[in-house]
């Protein structure tokens, strides 16, 4: 109980961010070239200016920026994001539409991400300076320097076109409809390259954090400890020193969940996926700048969930957190 | 001078300060390799690498020679990189330093607005500025500055927290000298070395930002960059993909030999983190 009233302190301490971040974007995209009524008349194929003032006058555009931000904030409140005119629906439906595909590519990315970077730092770390830690340690610092676009295009070349184990992109077949559990492992295959695409860079992120957190750990008091009561070397670090030196690898889930939802942009981007990231490109290129501010808003809504479920995690890993109040 | 010995003795920073050392040389030479704009027809349409001597890394979609781009890309990407890392850390220094140093409520508002900065997801507040201000070199390069100046903020602040009450910081202040001074003359020499080494980490992640967006098309056209090339190799993927695998691995070492320069520094600066 103490956990979650902290993780909600934390939680609520956030709500200030938000509201900022709003605020800033928003008024930035008053620079923005063009307005939503420009859109659609781009849409609608052109129009007389009475139009256009008429439109403006409906969606409340002719007022001053700040009461629109006024406007747009207390709609915010009633969870209304507006109105996509490129996409002819409210601009909640369609971000609920494509947030599926996004956080289905986030956590499998993120598990996979994590469990290898696990596995491999401590393998790297407890053959310290032998071989497979330089192997290991190289690999990671090219998966590091690896553009993932890039790495997405390589793995389609080999992949999809020489060896046609793997779809090239989409969420799942369109020409079969299927159900149960074929759809289910028909969007599983098509997920495995975006996943690996994804998670490269922070499986290397994780595998270095890993290492050295393990090897900090692996020289405290309480693993000698540990060591002279006769444990065998494999009880030490699962029993001991594993859940010690995740406690880093948990907090750089909270901070680079914002990284991973911008590098889906990308790589939905080159796997043609109907996601959140995509739709922040198409609004970029389609200057849907209200849908453009939803995706703002719920990504940076989505990052602060993320970190309140690491709060909520790290708390049960390392009890004196909660201990602290 | 001890410094420069520990980082002589590590052959990954002198590999990385090697590799660096040559992409710098590339950017340098392109125009008199390839004194032809790299972005003028220079021959047939992709003619694959290693077959005809004239196009070493043969030619792309539309016959614009492949090695031209790479070097005049290192320009961007080393232009782009290095100027958007020091917007970056001269904005995170600024921020960092002030709240730092002066801590209270100007700590508390300089540490939301960062704390914003973090939790937008930099590549998309990165599309919001290019959609608004549009993606011009000048611009691109601004852009992936301003959505990377919170991790060196970050760190600028920890180093001047935990230097602000050191004794010579408080002598200084009984010899009666200003918050600029004491600011920039005292704390920020002893606080810098991090966040140099840090920077690293920043160009690296500014090159990768560049060059996606530049992938996705969203950055400057006009100019040759690694990034717009492997865009333009991914509409002949199926057949042509060393368009798209030559100017990546450019991409990759790039990226590579900067972090391996960072770490050799902070090695070198830090002996007693090595191999850490």
């Amino acid at each position: 109980m103490r956990i979650l009233s902290l993780a909600g302190r934390r939680l609520a301490a956030s709500i200030p961010t938000l509201v900022l971040i709003l605020i800033g974007v928003f008024l930035l995209l008053q620079f923005a070239p063009g307005d939503t009524v420009d859109a659609m008349m781009a849409q609608m194929g052109g129009g007389d200016a009475a139009t256009a003032r008429e439109l403006r006058r409906f969606y409340g555009l002719d007022l001053s920026v700040p009461a629109q931000l006024g406007n747009y904030l207390w709609r915010l409140i009633r969870l209304d994001l507006g109105f996509s005119s490129i996409y002819g629906k409210p601009v909640a439906t369609v971000i609920l539409e494509r947030l599926p595909p996004t956080i289905l590519l986030m956590t499998a990315s993120l598990s996979f991400a994590f469990f290898f970077g696990l596995v491999f730092g401590v393998i790297a770390a407890r053959q310290f300076n032998k071989w497979p830690d330089t192997l290991i340690s190289t690999l990671g610092l090219i998966f590091y320097a690896t553009p993932s676009f890039w790495f997405g295009l390589m793995a389609i070349v080999v992949f999809s076109i020489y060896l046609q184990w793997l779809p090239a992109g989409g969420f799942e077949d369109i020409g079969a409809v299927q159900s149960g559990v074929f759809r289910i492992l028909d969007i599983a295959r098509h997920l495995i390259l975006p996943t690996l695409t994804l998670g490269l860079i922070f499986l290397a992120i994780y595998l270095r954090i890993m290492r050295a957190s393990m090897l900090e750990v692996l020289n405290l008091d309480f693993v000698r400890t540990a060591r002279a009561k006769g444990l065998d070397e494999t009880r030490v670090v699962t029993r001991h020193v594993l859940r010690n030196a995740m406690l880093p690898m948990v907090t750089l889930i909270g901070l680079q969940a914002g990284t991973m939802l911008g590098g889906s942009v990308v790589v939905e981007s080159v796997f043609s996926l109907p996601g959140l990231g995509r739709l922040a490109y198409e609004s970029v290129i389609q200057r849907d700048l209200n849908t453009l501010l939803g995706i703002v808003f719920v990504s940076a809504l989505l990052v602060i969930v993320v970190n309140f479920i690491v709060d909520l995690l790290y708390a049960r890993l390392d009890p004196r957190i909660s201990m602290e109040g | 001078m001890d410094a420069i010995k520990r980082y002589v003795r590590s052959p990954a920073a002198v590999l990385g300060l090697v590799l660096l050392l040559g992409i710098i040389a590339m950017a340098i030479s392109a125009g008199h390799v390839y004194p032809r704009d790299p972005l003028a027809l220079a021959g047939r349409p992709l003619i694959w690498p290693f077959s005809n001597p004239r196009f070493l890394l043969g030619t792309d979609n539309s016959g614009r020679d492949i090695a031209a781009q790479i070097f005049y890309g290192a320009r961007i990407s080393l232009l782009i990189g290095g100027a958007a890392t020091l917007i970056a850390i001269a904005i995170g220094i600024l921020v960092g330093a002030l709240a730092g140093f002066y801590g209270g409520w100007v700590d508390t508002v300089l540490m939301r607005i960062t704390e914003a900065f973090q939790t937008l997801p930099n590549f998309v507040l990165l599309l919001v500025l290019v959609a608004v201000f549009g993606s011009t070199l000048t611009t691109v390069t601004i852009a992936v500055g301003v959505v990377s100046w919170p991790a060196p903020a970050r760190l600028t602040r920890a180093e001047f927290l935990s230097l602000r009450n050191r004794e010579f910081v408080q002598a200084g202040r009984t010899l009666g000298m200003k918050d600029a001074q004491l600011i920039l003359g005292e704390i920020l020499p002893n606080a810098l070395p991090p966040v140099i080494v840090y920077a690293s980490v920043v160009m690296a992640v500014a090159i990768l930002l560049e060059s996606a967006l530049a992938f996705l098309r969203l950055s400057d056209p006009n100019v040759a960059s690694w990034g717009n090339l492997i865009g333009l190799g991914r509409d002949v993927l199926r057949v042509q993909w060393y368009v798209s695998a030559i100017p990546g691995i450019a991409i990759l070492v790039t990226v590579l030999a900067v972090s391996l320069v960072g770490q050799g520094l902070n090695d070198a600066l830090n002996p007693r983190l090595r191999g850490r």
